[in-house]
C-alpha cells in the first residue's frame, strides 16, 4: 500500500471499463504532487473527414451515422444543419419538429444507458451493472425499459435504433403518419413518470465535494432547451458566436499520447461541453416539470460538480420524455417529408447537441455537390483537455489514498463525463506513476 | 388442449458483431448464412450486441443461439468454441470482442440477475484472428463459417419438441 508519505506512484488503468470505446490513463505522481495526468487513446483514427472528401454531399448523414453506435442521430444531425446551410435551403418547421422528436428517443436511450448501466454502480459500490441487478432488479429494469422507450422513438422515426436510415438531406426519406405515433405516447406517460423517478433515486446518492472552473460551451436554441438546432453557442464566459465562426473560436491540437485531438477556445484555455453546461446555460429554458424536478433534486441553477452530472443527466431525461411526449401529441405529418435540396459552391456549418455536448460540422461543396473538405469536432475530444486538468486537481487531493482505491476513484471521475471515445477516437486504462 | 400446449416454441438466432472490424462480423455473417437456409419460424438477427436490445432479442425463447467472434490465447483462428450457458457464469475463457460500455458475458449475467435468460442459451464463439477496422473475415475464420453454419442448424432441428 502506497500513501502520499512515499511520495511518488504511477496510477495505470490499462482498459477503463463502462465507457464507450479503447483508451488508458497514466497519472504520474512526483514529491507527492500529480505532476502529469494524459488520456491515452489508442483506438485507431478514423479518418471519417478525409473519406468524405469526393463524397456526394448527400452521404454525410449515412456515412458519419457510422462514427458512433450510441449517438448516431446527432451525427446526422450536425450533418445536415451543416449541408442544408451550405444549399441555403431552409426546412419546414414540421420537419424540424420530427427531427427534435427522433434527437429526443437518442438522449432518452443514450442517458438511460449512461445513467442505470455505466454510472450509477459507482456510487453504490458496485462494480457494474450485473451487481446492481442481483439487489436492485426492479430499478435495472426500470433502465431498461427507459432506454427501450429511446429505441422505440429512434425505430419510429428513423427506421431502426442503431444507425437509422430514414433521415436524408433536407429532412425524412418518409414520414410516419400519427397513428403510427400515437402508440409511443402512452409509453411515454410511463416514461416520464419513470424518468422523474430516476432523478429523485439519483439524488439521493452521496457526491464528493468537487467543483469543476472550466468555461462552459453549448448551442443556443432560440426559446428552447438546446438539442436539434441551433445557429449560435454560448458560453459561461460571455462568448456568444455564430456557429459558422466555430474555428474562429475553437482550435484543435495534436497531443503526443492521444489519437484525439484536444481543443481550447482561442485566448482562454481548456473548456466544457455536455449536460453540466447545456444546463448552465439553459436552466430557464427547461420545461416548468423539468426546473421544479431539477430544484427539488436539490440542483439550483448552476451545477458545476461533475459527480452530480448524473443527476443533471436525469433532469435531461425528464426533459427529453416530456418533450418527446409535447410533439407526438402535437404532431401534423409535414406536407412533404423533405425540401429537394440543390447542391452549389459553398461552405456550410452545423452544431447540434449530441448527448455528450456539441457536436460540429463543417463541409466545403463543389458546385455539382461533391464533397471538398469535411471538419468533425465531437465532443469527448473537446472535452479532453478539461477532464486531464480535472483528474489532475482530483488526483491530487486525494494522494492519501492506497492506490487501488485511488484508481477506482479516477475511474469513476472519468466515468462523470460520459467520455465516447469510440467518437473522439479517439479513448481508455488507469497509469498511477509515483516517483 | 390447454393454451399451454399450443404456445410457438420460439427459436432465435442471434449473429453479434461489428462486419467492419474484420473477424468481429462472423456472427452476423453466420446468420445470414442460417437466415438463407433455416425454416421460417426460426428468428434469425444480426445484432451489434447492445445489452437491453440482446435482453429483448431472446425474451421467452424456448432456445437462443448467440454467435460472436471471440479471441484467446494458444488457440486456432476459426476454431468453433460451444458453451451452453447453464448455472455457472459466462467462461472468462471465452472473452469476446467488443468495444461496447458493457462486456458481452456481463449482458448474460445481467439477463440472470433480471430473470430474463431464454430457457436454453447455447453460445458459438469463433476463434478470431483479425479485429482491426475494415471489412471481410481472415482466410481461416472464412473457411470455418459452413461447418458452423451446419452445427447451428443441427442444433435448431434437434431441439423441436
Amino acid at each position: 500500500m502506497t500513501h502520499r508519505g512515499s511520495p511518488s506512484r504511477t496510477l495505470h488503468v490499462a482498459a477503463l471499463a463502462r465507457v464507450e470505446g479503447e483508451g488508458a490513463m497514466h497519472v504520474e505522481v512526483r514529491n507527492g504532487h500529480v505532476t502529469d495526468v494524459q488520456l491515452q487513446i489508442y483506438e485507431p483514427p478514423r479518418f471519417f473527414e478525409a473519406f468524405l472528401r469526393g463524397r456526394a454531399f448527400t452521404e454525410p448523414p449515412d456515412i458519419t451515422a457510422r462514427v458512433c453506435g450510441i449517438c448516431p442521430v446527432a451525427y446526422q444531425m450536425s450533418a445536415c444543419a451543416a449541408i442544408e446551410d451550405a444549399c441555403g435551403v431552409s426546412i419546414d418547421p414540421a420537419v424540424s419538429q420530427l427531427r427534435r422528436l427522433l434527437y429526443c428517443g437518442e438522449w432518452i436511450e443514450s442517458h438511460a444507458l449512461h445513467v442505470y448501466l455505466l454510472h450509477a454502480p459507482d456510487f453504490l459500490g458496485f462494480d457494474g451493472a450485473v451487481e446492481l441487478a442481483r439487489t436492485n432488479r426492479s430499478i435495472v429494469e426500470r433502465g431498461l425499459q427507459l432506454k427501450k422507450v429511446g429505441n422505440q422513438i429512434m425505430e419510429a422515426i428513423g427506421g431502426r435504433a442503431i444507425h437509422p436510415v430514414n433521415v436524408r438531406v433536407g429532412g425524412f426519406y418518409r414520414v410516419p403518419s400519427p397513428e403510427e405515433l400515437s402508440p409511443l405516447a402512452e409509453r411515454l406517460r410511463w416514461a416520464l413518470d419513470a424518468g422523474l423517478a430516476t432523478l429523485r433515486w439519483v439524488a439521493g446518492f452521496n457526491f464528493p465535494d468537487f467543483d469543476i472552473d472550466h468555461e462552459l460551451l453549448a448551442v443556443s436554441q432560440a426559446g428552447t432547451y438546446p438539442i436539434d438546432a441551433g445557429g449560435r453557442l454560448s458560453s459561461s464566459g460571455g462568448l456568444d458566436f455564430d456557429v459558422k465562426d466555430f474555428e474562429r473560436h475553437v482550435v484543435e491540437e495534436q497531443v503526443a499520447h492521444s489519437n484525439a485531438l484536444h481543443a481550447r477556445l482561442v485566448g482562454r484555455g481548456s473548456y466544457m461541453v455536455g449536460p453540466l453546461a447545456r444546463y448552465c446555460l439553459n436552466f430557464s429554458r427547461l420545461s416548468p416539470l423539468a426546473r421544479e424536478a431539477a430544484i427539488d433534486a436539490g440542483l439550483g441553477a448552476v451545477c458545476r460538480n461533475p459527480f452530480r452530472s448524473i443527476v443533471v443527466r436525469s433532469v435531461e431525461l425528464v426533459y427529453a420524455c416530456e418533450e418527446a411526449l409535447r410533439l407526438i401529441e402535437s404532431y401534423e405529418p409535414p406536407a412533404r417529408p423533405f425540401a429537394v435540396v440543390a447542391p452549389r459552391a459553398a461552405v456550410g456549418y452545423g452544431c447540434t447537441e449530441a448527448p455528450r455536448g456539441a457536436l460540429y460540422h463543417r463541409y466545403d461543396l463543389a458546385a455539382d455537390g461533391t464533397i471538398l473538405a469535411a471538419r468533425i469536432v465531437p465532443p469527448t475530444s473537446q472535452n479532453q483537455a478539461a477532464i486531464e486538468h480535472d483528474l489532475s486537481r482530483f488526483v491530487d487531493a486525494r494522494l492519501d489514498l492506497p492506490t487501488p482505491e485511488l484508481t477506482s476513484a479516477c475511474e469513476q471521475a472519468i466515468r462523470n463525463y460520459d467520455p465516447c471515445i469510440s467518437c473522439a477516437t479517439h479513448f481508455l486504462d488507469l497509469h498511477l506513476d509515483r516517483q | 388442449m390447454s393454451c399451454v400446449d399450443v404456445l410457438p416454441h420460439k427459436v432465435v438466432v442471434i449473429g453479434v458483431g461489428n462486419p467492419y472490424r474484420g473477424d468481429d462480423g462472423v456472427g452476423p455473417e453466420a446468420a445470414r448464412r442460417v437466415r438463407a437456409a433455416a425454416p421460417g419460424w426460426v428468428e434469425v438477427m444480426e445484432h451489434d450486441g447492445e445489452p437491453a436490445g440482446l435482453l429483448d432479442a431472446w425474451d421467452a425463447a424456448d432456445l437462443a443461439i448467440v454467435v460472436d467472434a471471440v479471441r484467446s490465447s494458444g488457440v486456432d483462428p476459426g476454431h468453433v468454441h460451444r458453451v451452453e450457458i447453464t448455472e455457472s457464469r459466462y467462461p472468462a475463457s471465452t472473452p469476446t470482442v467488443s468495444s461496447h460500455g458493457i462486456d458481452p458475458g456481463d449482458v448474460v449475467e445481467l439477463a440472470r440477475a433480471l430473470g430474463r435468460l431464454p430457457r436454453r442459451l447455447v453460445l458459438y464463439g469463433i476463434e478470431g484472428a483479425n479485429f482491426a477496422p475494415g471489412l471481410g473475415l481472415s482466410t481461416e475464420v472464412g473457411a470455418s463459417v459452413n461447418g458452423l453454419v451446419t452445427r447451428v442448424l443441427n442444433e435448431v432441428a434437434a431441439d423441436v419438441p
